[in-house]
């Protein structure tokens, strides 16, 4: 008792110390929180780090509460979509008022984007311009992604040939670039005036940038466009497909391992035209079904948090043979044109993050290519074989602004072997080209942003390097809206078929300018863009010196190009409709290969425009589409008039239609797909083709009026390719 | 003496400890009560930076978090558009928070099965196959960890009852996954007064949805 009752003292002696302190040292904390334009900000979450005191800032964005603490102490706001802040106070029992002003995080919408140029489709990123999925329901693109961005501005409707002709270049101006590398043979090979499809399916692809002039430095041997695409990466969870439609049949599968660090997956397709061209008969007389066979591999695998290895290999034979009245002929004699095709083409690629500064990706690629085409008598194997690696570094400089740079290697091997019989020529070469990388975009805030850099190349074959410079600037202008400026040098080494004549031929250039201004919602984007472009060193094969074909070819030729693109998408006004139309000015004129003089080129028209509608019934989950595209006339190369390039063709215009219904069959959901392709037998004019003398011709159309397609796909299992089914 | 010093300065430590644990526990029951009359999203937002305070004293509670994300899930649903994955994204964040404090928490994936589902609103057409997959994932992973816990019985219903019967859904075969999990309801008693005890009135609710066709 004695000895407890002095304890007990102590004890309440020390509550009391403990407690007094308590009260005596409450701080009263007051202010006011505001973003960068001085508005209040309400809602914001205040309070002094690990510890419970803290209040929610009111309408006003005032804030005032009491913290327990003392001493040295941090101050927290923080609040969605802006930058949590930290603040150095101490706690004395003093009150402290204090003023707070937050920033918007970085990673919102309100940051500027370089645009000028690119037009993106992706998942990714909330807001684009189209969404991955658009290019697959786009009526009368036939799942083709080049017919898909064919209803963006910046491209011509040039239905002889394959690839996207844009902004006054050829199709050969364009580059496909998968997961940074590029791909060297991105179309089916086709027969002459017959335009070939993109060997990769859409579904492919989890990202796609079209870019019609201005882009990085990351992406060189394109004057006119890259199309850059990014492959999917691991798939939610295994699944099983399979198609049929009235062209051909196809089955795939895609196992998710149980860790989900792992997958695997594989497709294979068979195509055959014939029986389709028995129903619906062709204007040109296939003397061979077109037949294409082929399968894919992929394999993807996440090696820790940030670092993903991909894999995809793909395989395809094909074949076709067609048959054509030979003009010069009066007795019935026929063009005759066969072709086997086989390609490989493998892209191994590895990204990840070294630390929160760098990030690096790696990759290889071989792709092999081999036509086997016999244009009457004639036997030519024409072969291409590409060996690639690419390495870039990024490092990030601050919140925003990053250092780019790295190296790539390309091995071209290009075999062409002509006989008929009694003479027979190999050409043979081989470029390596090697290419450097830097570029660094700068951001002044997340309002401005500047993006210089540059790439250096060297060929081999042509013994020739070039320096290209590469800048952009962006700004915002609004909420949503930005102005963008790009200026750049292009280069692209010749054709193959001119450097395999003469390998010193010296680079083709173009130079860009380009202004650009948009606004882009999540519902509604309006854009338009003027450009101007300068083609300088183009081939020119005139005047022939037939002795020596060599002696012929010369980087004479020059041109430019201008215009301007407007594109409108809106999902908004009407319910459940969704819209977008395009339209393209093009003022272009160039003197190359055998024109004697500058003249609009054959694969140009002025003005271009698209209207793409979307309806979705959601009562019974049918999709509807219409492409309505229109063009103006293009010149064509008529030797009974005395102007080069004097005649126009007919205009152009094509109305596409699709639809689709969607319905769920135990496990497997189900799309049933219908589509024509023009839908009113418009008979569309893409030239003509003369006799030697002039006094005979034939124009260049498509081979039917209509192009029916009508399919099943199925999916097993929940993955991407179910998306498609209930898209709008 | 000595005994009673040691035993006095034990007894101290434990009021100390039994203050702040009684501090958590008083903390977060006021917040769960503003949390039961949130109506609207400035009010959610209030609760949820109450419990972000505490979760943030508290740093090896897991409760706090997941209240934090709940809260936030809740904000999402009043939202729209790119609104909804903001709000998920940092439900996403807490709930992992959650995760790493209470590994194999029913209760956890139940909230995750939750966000999932709520991202499928930004666009159902476009998402509703996938994220409508991962939440049933999601929550079936919640059964296997707690077959008495009501919630992930009541997110698949509701994800059943919400898809379209074109797609195999419908109230048709909602309605005996909700009066299973009514049952649920009825058996279940929260561990403690904070513990996670929401959806019972949704699942009635939604019950007598099915029940009038």
């Amino acid at each position: 008792m004695k000895s407890i009752y002095p304890i007990s003292k102590i004890i309440l002696l020390l509550f009391l110390f403990v407690g007094s302190e308590r009260i005596s040292a409450q701080t009263k904390i007051t202010g006011k929180v505001t973003d960068g334009s001085k508005h209040p900000l309400a809602g914001v979450n205040v309070y002094v780090k690990d510890s419970y005191d803290g209040t929610s800032t009111g309408a006003d964005g005032s804030f005032s509460f009491m913290a327990a603490d003392t001493g040295k102490a941090t101050l927290v706001a923080s609040m969605i979509t802006f930058e949590k802040i930290e603040k150095q106070v101490v706690l004395q029992g003093k009150d402290i008022a204090i003023n707070l002003v937050l920033k918007e995080s970085s990673n919102q919408l309100k940051t500027v984007v370089i645009s000028a140029g690119t037009m993106e489709a992706s998942d990714e990123k909330k807001v684009t311009i189209l969404k991955p999925l658009d290019i697959v329901t786009t009526a009368g693109a036939q799942g083709d992604i080049t017919g898909a961005l064919k209803t963006l501005p910046g491209t011509q409707q040039v239905g002889e040939s394959a690839g996207l002709f844009v902004r006054g270049g050829t199709g050969n101006e364009t580059k496909t670039i998968i997961d940074g590398m590029v791909v060297a043979n991105p179309y089916f090979s086709g027969a002459p005036d017959i335009a070939a499809r993109g060997r990769f399916s859409p579904f492919l692809f989890k990202g796609t940038v079209f870019s019609t002039g201005g882009y990085s430095a990351q992406y060189g041997q394109a004057m006119s466009s890259a199309l850059v695409l990014e492959t999917q990466d691991l798939p939610e969870s295994s699944s099983a497909t399979a198609a049929i439609s009235s062209v051909g049949v196809g089955v795939g599968i895609n196992k998710l391992f149980k860790d989900s660090t792992t997958s695997v997956g594989g497709d294979f397709n068979y195509t055959n035209l014939g029986p389709y061209y028995n129903l619906v008969p062709q204007d040109v007389k296939m003397t061979q079904t077109p037949i294409f066979t082929g399968g894919s591999l992929n394999f993807r695998q996440k090696v820790d948090e940030t670092g993903i290895l991909k894999f995809y290999g793909y395989v395809n034979t094909s074949q076709l043979g067609v048959s054509r009245p030979n003009l010069d002929s009066t007795n019935g004699y026929m063009d005759n044109f066969i072709l086997k095709n086989q390609n490989y083409y493998t892209n191994l690629t590895f990204k990840d993050n070294l630390n929160g500064k760098w990030k690096y990706y790696l990759g290889a690629s071989y792709s092999y290519n081999l036509d086997d085409i016999k244009p009457d008598n004639l036997h030519v194997l024409n072969s291409n074989e590409l060996a690639q690696g690419k390495v870039l570094f990024t490092r990030s400089i601050g919140n925003l602004s990053l250092l780019r740079f790295g190296g790539e290697y390309q091995d071209n091997h290009d075999i062409s072997d002509i006989q008929n019989g009694i003479y027979h020529s190999v050409y043979n070469i081989r470029d390596e080209y090697t290419a450097g990388i830097v570029e660094t975009d700068i951001f002044l805030s997340s309002k401005i942003v500047a993006r210089i850099g540059g790439r250096y190349e060297y060929s081999s074959l042509q013994e020739k390097s070039n320096i290209a410079p590469r800048t952009s600037l962006a700004f915002k202008t609004s909420a949503n809206g930005q102005i963008s400026l790009a200026y750049g040098d292009f280069y692209e080494r010749p054709e193959t078929r001119y450097l395999l004549e003469k390998p010193s031929l010296n680079y083709e250039r173009a130079t860009h300018y380009i202004v650009n201004y948009q606004v882009v919602q999540e519902q509604r984007t309006f854009r338009i863009e003027a450009y101007y472009k300068k083609y300088q060193d183009l081939v020119t094969t005139l005047p022939t010196n037939l002795q020596n074909l060599q002696d012929s070819l010369h980087n004479n030729g020059s041109g430019y190009a201008q215009g301007i693109d407007i594109f409108w998408r809106d999902k908004k006004t009407f319910r459940n409709w969704d819209y977008w139309v395009s339209y393209s000015y093009l003022d272009t004129k160039r003197q190359y290969i055998n024109y004697p003089e500058v003249a609009e080129p054959i694969f140009a028209t002025p003005h271009t425009a698209s209207l793409v509608v979307k309806r979705f019934i959601p009562s019974i989950l049918v999709n509807l589409g219409a492409t309505y595209t229109y063009a103006t006339g293009r010149p064509y190369y008529n030797p009974n008039n005395p102007v080069f390039l004097g005649d126009r063709t007919p205009e152009y215009s094509k109305l596409g239609f699709t639809a689709s219904y969607v319905r769920k069959f135990g496990k497997a959901f189900s799309v049933f797909v219908i589509g024509v392709d023009n839908v009113l037998g418009t008979n569309n004019i893409y030239g003509y083709r003369y006799s030697t003398d002039g006094t005979r011709s034939a124009p260049i159309t498509a081979t039917a009026s209509r192009m029916y397609f009508i399919g099943i796909f199925m999916s097993f299992g929940i993955d991407r390719t179910q998306d498609v089914l209930n898209n709008n | 003496m000595k005994n009673s010093i040691l035993f006095c300065l034990g007894f101290m430590f434990f009021l100390q400890v039994g203050a702040q644990n009684k501090r958590y526990v008083s903390s977060m029951e006021k917040n769960l009560k503003m949390m039961d009359t949130c109506k609207s999203a400035p009010s959610y937002q209030q609760t949820a930076n109450g419990f972000e305070r505490i979760a943030n004293a508290e740093k090896k509670e897991w409760l706090p978090a997941y209240y934090v994300s709940l809260c936030n899930v809740f904000m999402a649903t009043t939202m729209k558009g790119d609104k909804i994955d903001e709000y998920c994204d940092i439900a996403e964040k807490y709930a992992n928070k959650a995760d790493s404090l209470s590994p194999n928490n029913s209760e956890v994936y139940a909230l995750r099965a939750l966000i999932y589902s709520s991202r499928i609103s930004v666009n159902p057409m476009l998402r509703g196959a996938k994220f409508g997959g991962m939440s049933g994932e999601m929550s079936s992973k919640a059964k296997e960890l707690d077959p008495n816990n009501p919630r992930p019985y009541l997110l698949q219903a509701q994800g059943m009852y919400y898809t379209p019967p074109q797609f195999g859904g419908g109230k048709d075969k909602a309605l005996p996954l909700l009066e299973e999990t009514v049952k649920k309801y009825e058996a279940f008693h929260p561990a403690s007064t904070i513990h996670p005890d929401w959806g019972k009135e949704r699942a009635k609710m939604l019950l007598d949805e099915c029940k009038k066709k």
